[in-house]
């Protein structure tokens, strides 16, 4: 047996897909036009997956920032910060992100994967345990695995399952880590905050919550969950990414813990890695500023999340959770899943198709996500193209709501 | 509580999970030979984990393959 022969039923899928005609896993943008429009397969689609929440990639201030910092401070750091030492940008991100959340400690990660890596690895180590959501992004669980803690998974958005797990633990509760997502994010449905903040502190357990899909969605100054739930003060530290809302590349934690500061002597993901380049740290310095600036740009999102929703549901699509800018439309099976994302495609829509094991309960998703860039227009043909999908494939076939294996989420 | 107390109470609890007329041995392999998909073994874990009031780690997960390792991992969380 070949080392590589653990790659043959990978090969199987990939040619199956290929035999359909496109690989949804391979799509190339030839062009892109604006933060919802690209060219793929020499087709203008309207971009509907692509996490661009606030639809700021094209910003000019954002695009300015970035120029003049790679004129300034070159292309790349050519390494890690420890190693090379930190530039004053990156200090100056750091800042504006602690500003951001009001808290006084913040690190700054290379990609937001790296800042899940980073921070929960050096918070949890051998003979501490972390209990994560079911349904918990890849990230969360490489995370906990690099780190060498327990690792107990509870039902997702179960606090009375969670509660159960942290009395199981006894007195190791006090040495435990929570880890929820503020919106996951193949369904868009969020943590039950308030009541997990009430059973971790009952429990004298520690809580992190990761708002990369809420950063700039959620919260009246856009800051997630935990400032739309009220609740900052009890979560003791709080990751994101810059790659979504913020339109860039990188991740960060934030904490009021002092020893916050410490991982950075400890995190490997943190110390070993080639630090954010000057281009990406300013145009997201610049970003912060203007999600700060313009609230509207949320109420945009939020009107937009609306008429989708509002649109797939009475097309008679059921769909993943209540409204927010994941829209998740479940369709009973991943051979019509394929197609209705071909023909979405065809018809020049780009969205995500979901299928397990990266999905929650073996669910076969079409995933939207949307832009506060998205036009009324826009969203009306998103609306139109689903209406026009084979009548009677959109009904959801998947009765057991079983508990859930995303480990690949 | 020992490894010969919650051998019964393990199969009792794998019992609903098999084929009719399958025979569940100390030696039966969960997943191969049950034929269970990944999210009938996460089902099968709660149950077990509600029954014996424990929790199972991820972590320990690789290691267990037949039932008596199973019953080996609950006695040992039970002890603590």
């Amino acid at each position: 047996m070949s080392l590589f022969d653990k790659f043959l039923p990978i090969q199987e899928v990939r040619n199956e897909l290929l035999k359909s005609g496109v690989n949804p896993f391979h799509v190339t943008v030839e062009k892109i036009i604006s933060p919802t429009e690209a060219i793929i397969n020499g087709r203008k689609t309207i971009l509907v997956g692509t996490n661009n929440y606030l639809g700021l990639t094209f910003h000019p201030d954002s695009i300015l920032a970035g120029q003049q910092a790679l004129a300034q401070e070159g292309t790349g750091t050519t390494g890690s910060r420890m190693a090379n030492g930190s530039f004053a940008s990156h200090k100056a991100l750091e800042n504006a992100i602690a500003d951001f959340y009001g808290a006084p400690y913040a690190i700054v990660f290379s990609t937001g994967y790296q800042a899940n890596l980073g921070v929960l690895s050096a918070l949890a180590g051998p003979g501490d345990t972390i209990l994560i959501d079911g349904d918990s992004h890849a990230s969360i669980y490489d995370g906990c695995r690099l780190g060498g803690a327990e690792i107990i998974r509870f039902k997702h958005n179960d606090v009375a399952d969670l509660e159960k797990r942290l009395r199981r633990l006894g007195d190791r509760s006090y040495r435990t880590l929570i880890v929820v997502e503020g919106i996951y994010s193949m369904l868009g449905d969020r943590a039950p905050l308030a009541e997990i903040v009430e059973v971790k502190r009952k429990y004298g357990a520690t809580l992190i919550v990761d708002e990369a899909h809420s950063l700039g969605v959620l919260g009246q100054h856009g800051r997630g969950l935990a400032e739309e739930t009220e609740v900052e003060q009890d979560v003791d530290c709080i990751v994101g990414t810059f790659s979504k809302s913020l339109g860039s590349t990188g991740g960060f934690g934030v904490s009021f813990h002092p020893e916050f500061e410490l991982i950075r002597y400890t995190s490997r993901p943190y110390i070993f890695t080639a630090s954010p380049c000057p281009s990406v740290v300013a145009s997201t310095r610049a970003t912060i500023r203007i999600i700060q600036a313009h609230p509207e740009l949320r109420q945009h999102l939020w009107t937009n999340s609306r008429h989708l929703y509002e649109g797939l549901t009475k097309s008679g699509y059921i769909l993943g959770a209540e409204v927010g800018p994941i829209i998740a439309a479940m369709v009973p099976n991943k051979e019509s899943a394929l197609a209705m994302w071909q023909q979405l495609l065809e018809n020049g829509i780009y969205v995500n198709l979901m299928i397990p094991p990266a999905t929650p309960n073996g669910e076969c998703l079409l995933r939207c996500s949307v832009s506060a860039a998205h036009t009324h227009n826009q969203i009306e043909k998103i609306i139109s193209a689903f209406a026009d999908l084979p009548h009677g494939t959109q009904t959801h076939s998947n009765p057991a709501h079983l508990q859930p294996d995303a480990t690949l989420n | 509580m020992s490894y010969s107390d919650i051998l019964p109470q393990l199969f009792d609890t794998l019992k609903p999970f098999t084929k009719q007329g399958f025979r569940l041995k100390e030696s039966t392999e969960l997943v191969a030979e049950l034929g269970l998909d990944s999210l009938q073994v996460m089902q099968v874990l709660l149950k077990i984990e509600d029954h014996f009031d424990i929790s199972i780690p991820l972590n320990n997960l690789p290691n267990i393959r037949t039932v008596k390792d199973l019953g080996e991992e609950i006695e040992k969380l039970l002890k603590g």
